[in-house]
């Protein structure tokens, strides 16, 4: 399996606050990668840092096997729709179909074409009168039909309109359907993701909390409810826990079953998977400790 | 690239070169006028043999136009800093489509070359137009004033030759560089202004007398050579100017006594043989003080040194300039470089 990023101890410095530390990661390709965390988790910092955008300060990162942004290939392979979908503002919808002409040697006009006229976009209408949802539909066009083996989405759905963002995404999949490109793309909303992608990451505070497949971390997480216990045996990884006076809920991480009768062993939906390493238990590291 | 630059230039260009667009016709519509009244002038002066005269005064009455045409070429550098070198990467960053256009299949430094090679090319040639308007219409002029105001002086040079151009280059590239390092357009926009004006003070007091070395003269005062001489009985004070040579850029202008060291003139030169001839009546006053004047202060050992710039070497410091312009221009290009493909996200 040929990864699509791969990070070694990655790490992004600004002044002396780390924005993404320790960052080891091996993306497969072929996938739909969500990258999920609260706002200045670092999500955007780890895309800067995977299109080239901006420099690491510590560890490595290699994209389809080459250095960010080092030369007009690189450039070439990997295609990015920035946080708010920049346009130009002054410029038509068909003069930013031919920046990306001019600018993208694999550039695939006939599909930019198609999806202007599907998305029913004037080709004379300045992008700065364009819908928000317009906007991210045009950001996205000039991605795809830049022919990229790995796309790039920061927050692309997160200014839209529900109406909007389902519209996008659908546009996304029915892309990568075609174009059997590699995606990644990043939102603070599981919701958003639950549908579109088949591959988690899911970062909080800079550091990354667990990645993987999504049907194995469903598999892999449960969540034990039972009476009150504050410690669990030693094969558990706790991610999260909660008590009541009477009764604990663990979220626990196992590749092996839960035999223990005292526990209620409950499935796990992706957006509760997310919320548990999100909110993880203060007194983990006593737990930690102890095992 | 090309294309892009070139259509998001295109307003800013549009108001430049309508611009001069304008100008272009003034100057046109007058020019030759001016060119008719000087040579028919210099005709009949030539016949009554007072062309000095005919000089000074033809330049004098077209000075009004001449001021504001060599004020518009010593701001248009200025203004083309402001207004195509700051707001060139700032503007981008503001509206993140630098995010946009870096991950199109081009590299900033690319990006950065064509951006700065067109505009700034645009620039210089937008002040080589200007200047090259002006010197045409102001031929006449520039021959009339030779005495008076000879080009080779700080006001007048700044709007000849090809200082211009490289004032140009060097305003553009210092508002893309202070848009860099500010990341934002109106503080860029502020700082060039402050220091692009700064340059082009401190150049002509300071960098241009010696950029080739002076020439320096000690001479004795005469009628011939004196081009001003103050008497201020209130004060106390005597002083005299000379003139260096014809068309000179004369840069220190002081009296010096027998041993060469700066001196004041005897105030009691003004009531002695200095003073002026009373006024008889029916006849014009003579132009100047009178000759035992200038054989009293030879006498007492006192002499003028003048350290100048003659005439013939405009264009040895015109080029000299540019050059320095065009170094100190191609420094602050390679920081642009450097900082938007290393600091810049």
């Amino acid at each position: 399996m040929t990864a699509v990023i791969q990070a070694r101890g990655l790490g992004k410095k600004y002044g002396q606050r780390w924005a993404l530390s320790e960052c080891t990661l091996d993306i497969p390709a072929g996938r739909v990668v969500g990258l999920v965390g609260p706002n200045g988790a670092g999500k955007t910092t780890l895309l800067n840092l995977a299109v080239g955008q901006m420099q690491p300060t510590a560890g490595s990162i290699e994209v389809l096997g080459g250095r960010p942004a080092s030369g007009p290939e690189q450039l070439a392979k990997v295609g990015y729709v920035a946080q708010d979908a920049p346009t130009y503002a002054g410029l038509s919808v068909g003069e930013h179909l031919r920046l990306g002409a001019r600018l993208n040697p694999r550039w695939d006009d006939a599909v930019a074409r198609e999806r202007i006229g599907r998305l029913g976009l004037e080709p004379g209408h300045r992008a700065g009168k364009l819908s928000g949802g317009q906007r991210a539909q045009l950001a996205l066009t000039l991605g795809i039909a830049k022919r990229p083996e790995l796309l790039i989405l920061d927050e692309p759905v997160a200014a839209l309109d529900p109406l909007a963002r389902r519209e996008f995404l659908q546009g996304l999949m029915e892309a990568v359907a075609e174009h059997s490109l590699s995606v990644v793309l990043s939102s603070h909303l599981v919701s958003d993701l639950e549908r579109t992608c088949d591959y988690l990451i899911v970062l909080v505070e800079s550091r990354v909390q667990v990645a993987g497949d999504v049907d194995d971390l469903l598999a892999t997480h449960h969540r034990l409810t039972g009476p009150r216990k504050d410690t669990l045996p030693q094969d558990q990884h706790v991610v999260s826990e909660s008590h009541t006076d009477r009764q604990s809920t663990y979220v626990v991480r196992t590749d092996g079953r839960i035999h223990d009768p005292a526990w209620t062993v409950g499935q796990l939906g992706l957006e509760d998977l997310v919320l548990a390493y999100m909110t993880p238990a203060p007194s983990r590291p006593t737990l930690e400790a102890i095992r | 690239m090309i294309w892009l630059t070139l259509r998001q230039f295109r307003v800013q260009a549009a108001a430049v070169f309508g611009g001069l667009a304008v100008l272009g016709v003034f100057l046109a519509a007058t020019g030759p006028g001016l060119a008719d009244d000087y040579g028919r002038g210099l005709a009949s002066c030539t016949a009554q043999h007072n062309c000095d005269q005919f000089g000074s005064r033809f330049f004098s009455e077209h000075w009004g136009n001449y001021g504001v045409l060599v004020a518009i070429i010593i701001a248009l550098p200025g203004l083309i800093g402001v207004f195509w070198g700051a707001p060139l990467i700032t503007r981008e960053l503001e509206t993140g489509t630098h995010r946009l256009v870096w991950n199109q299949s081009i590299t900033r430094t690319r990006w950065l070359a064509v951006k700065l090679g067109l505009v700034g090319l645009s620039a210089m040639v937008a002040a080589g137009i200007a200047v090259l308007a002006l010197s045409w219409w102001a031929d006449p002029l520039d021959k009339a004033g030779v005495s008076e105001q000879p080009r080779i002086t700080p006001l007048l040079f700044g709007a000849h030759g090809v200082v211009p151009i490289g004032y140009a280059g060097l305003a553009f590239v210092l508002g893309v560089t202070a848009g860099v390092l500010t990341r934002r357009t109106l503080p860029a926009m502020a700082i060039t202004l402050a220091v692009f004006a700064a340059v082009q003070v401190v150049t002509p007091l300071w960098i241009r007398p010696h950029l080739v070395p002076p020439k320096s003269a000690t001479v004795t005062i005469t009628q011939q050579n004196l081009s001003q001489m103050t008497l201020d009985n209130g004060a106390d004070v005597m002083e005299v100017q000379t003139s260096a040579a014809p068309g000179a850029w004369t840069i220190e202008n002081r009296t010096v006594d027998a041993s060469g060291h700066e001196a004041a003139l005897p105030p009691s030169l003004m009531n002695g043989a200095c003073a002026p001839a009373p006024p008889e009546a029916g006849h014009e006053p003579p132009p100047g003080p009178p000759e035992k004047c200038f054989t009293e202060i030879a006498r007492l050992g006192f002499k003028q040194k003048v350290v100048y710039q003659p005439a013939d070497r405009f264009w040895l410091l015109q080029w000299a300039e540019t050059g320095l312009f065009a170094v100190l221009a191609l420094g602050l290009s390679g920081l642009c470089f450097y900082w938007t493909r290393r600091r810049l996200s």
